[in-house]
């Protein structure tokens, strides 16, 4: 009953090293439904479909809008990756999917769907951490210069802000210190909503800020304090900054004053920006790592380069950033680990994980 | 032959065929293990069944209404099966399932949480053995649901499960009499629990 089968790659990848393998990497862990596939270490494909707009009116991500946008999304992503890849999806050798962390009912979509496509087409699947995935977007930079380990990496998106040891991508990853509330990302946002900005938020902090004077106002530096740097060294705190602007926008308005949008954005961004790298370039000289290397979409952000490029180089330094396709959320990203952990002769994670929002981030394969 | 695949209630995977009826049917019940479970049933399902992927015709999936989270899962493995083995996939109202083979009007409910039920009335089953949904499918408290079942007494079904094995068996009797199946949109019967943003709340009293 099965001599009509066409040839299947079965577990071949998972037990024998394979050199160049060629694996779909999905993810939806928040808002954007990312598919990308890659040869080994080539990126061939990079395709997202973001529900962003959709969660402008709401002022932010809502889960469920997120989770129902990915349902409809995910079928289109596959096709069109495998079109700009000039692949046919028989010849993919493992699939690789987010298990997490994020939006649970959003990364269930993807995990279901890998599953089946797994089944589907008889190969591997590999289940992998949406954190460390950001750091393994950096093998597939064009240039071809590898990643030097250890690296200090610094994951700054909506979500997200973390600071990671990255010892070795697919066996050794340690959590520095991350957000105690809010994420950088979504204190832009914030911001950008009392200061009367449309979502998402960096952009236009981005661009009401090229007109303002980043040292008008000064705004506070959550946890780096002497108080704060026994407990929290390496842990970030943007909900008192998003408060001290609430707070000093307010005072202006009952004065009757103006509020100059430009000052206040600019300030604002500096003092996030000036926290991150702070912390960032104290994590590489504590550990005497000369290396950084930056994730996640807040990297968009024209002022986080900026600062980054000139405080690591004033501290000898070396700064990676993967292009910025890349630093957003995408499935290519995901890829890209799930082949690092085949061509490290990982076996594959099997069927039965599920979902896990909280997934840390020591847990590189589930 | 079909894989039908419902995940409207617990997980339910069946493989299914016209004329030898249900080959296979693998539920589990558990409402919070759909993603968990979802890939091991379908492989399962299908080795036992003794089937490969390529030898299936269709995959069949229950559209809901379910809670949502759950019910995406078997729609986004379905779709994706779809995909992966170049099948059509065949949608179908959950309910239709719940009510295949009753012969005499049903009222089908199932678990909508938070004090809501989902409901559909049937008024039995036609010439080929399909389900006429005469109302429905629909969101209700469930003390209301005296106010949908009609003027007639009508016999109530309220299983904890949905079988995929008799949703792919509603697909596959649409097929062979070339009947219209379900809308491929998911039957959330809900719009996602948000409102607009009235504006950034004052931080100063």
């Amino acid at each position: 009953m099965t001599a009509n089968l066409p040839p299947r790659a079965d577990g071949a990848a998972a037990t024998t090293p394979n050199r160049e393998p060629l694996v779909l990497g999905i993810e939806t862990s928040c808002d954007e439904t990312g598919v990308g596939i890659v040869r080994g270490s080539t990126l061939l494909a990079n395709v997202i479909s973001s529900s962003m707009e959709e969660h402008a009116r709401y002022g932010g991500v809502v889960p469920e809008v997120a989770a129902r946008a990915h349902l409809e999304a995910i079928v289109p992503a596959i096709s069109a990756a495998i079109a700009e890849a000039g692949i046919r999806l028989d010849e993919v050798d493992a699939i690789a999917v987010t298990s997490g962390p994020g939006l649970s009912g959003a990364l269930m979509v993807g995990v279901g769907a890998a599953k089946a496509l797994s089944v589907a087409l008889g190969v591997p699947l590999y289940a992998v951490n949406h954190l460390v995935g950001h750091v393994g977007a950096d093998v597939l930079r064009e240039d071809d210069s590898e990643i030097e380990l250890p690296t200090i990496a610094l994951l700054v998106s909506g979500g997200h802000t973390s600071l990671l040891l990255v010892r070795d991508l697919v066996s050794d990853v340690e959590l520095l210190g991350e957000t105690i509330d809010d994420a950088a990302g979504e204190a832009f946002d914030k911001v950008a909503r009392l200061l009367g900005l449309p979502y998402p938020g960096g952009p236009h902090i981005d661009r009401v800020a090229a007109d303002g004077d980043p040292t008008a106002i000064r705004f506070p530096r959550g946890l780096t304090q002497p108080k704060d740097l026994d407990r929290h060294r390496y842990d970030f705190s943007f909900s008192g900054l998003k408060t001290a602007v609430a707070r000093w926008v307010e005072q202006k308005q009952d004065a009757g004053e103006q509020v100059p949008l430009g000052d206040v954005a600019a300030s604002f961004r500096e003092a996030v920006v000036d926290v991150l790298l702070t912390k960032a370039i104290a994590a590489c000289r504590d550990h005497g790592i000369p290396r950084l290397l930056l994730g996640g979409g807040v990297v968009a952000n024209a002022r986080v380069r900026e600062l980054a490029a000139e405080r690591t180089a004033a501290a000898g330094i070396e700064l990676r950033i993967p292009p910025l396709s890349l630093c957003t959320d995408n499935g290519a990203m995901i890829a890209a680990l799930g082949a690092q952990l085949i061509m490290a002769g990982h076996a594959p994670s099997g069927l039965d994980f599920g979902a896990d929002s909280t997934l840390p981030v020591t847990v590189i394969q589930a | 032959m079909l894989l039908a695949i419902d995940t409207s209630a617990g997980t339910s995977v069946a493989v299914v065929d016209r004329e030898a009826g249900i080959l296979v049917e693998l539920t589990e019940l558990d409402t919070r293990r759909h993603a968990e479970v979802i890939g091991t049933l379908i492989d399962r399902a299908l080795h036992e069944a003794g089937v490969g992927a390529r030898e299936l015709t269709a995959v069949a999936v229950g559209m809901g209404p379910g809670p949502f989270t759950g019910l995406r899962v078997g729609i986004a493995a379905a779709r994706v099966f779809a995909l992966g083995a170049g099948l059509p996939v065949l949608p179908g109202v959950s309910h239709d399932a719940i009510a295949y083979g009753q012969p005499d009007p049903v009222l089908v409910i199932t678990d909508a949480r938070r004090r809501e039920v989902y409901w559909s009335r049937y008024a039995g089953s036609d010439d080929a053995g399909l389900p006429v949904r005469a109302a429905g499918p629909g969101l209700i408290a469930p003390e209301l649901l005296d106010t949908v079942t009609g003027s007639a007494p009508i016999r109530r079904l309220e299983p904890e499960g949905v079988s995929a094995g008799a949703l792919g068996l509603v697909a596959e009797h649409l097929s062979a009499h070339r009947r219209a199946f379900a809308s491929d949109a998911a039957l959330y019967l809900r719009s996602p629990d948000v409102t607009p943003s009235a504006g950034p709340k004052r931080v100063t009293g």
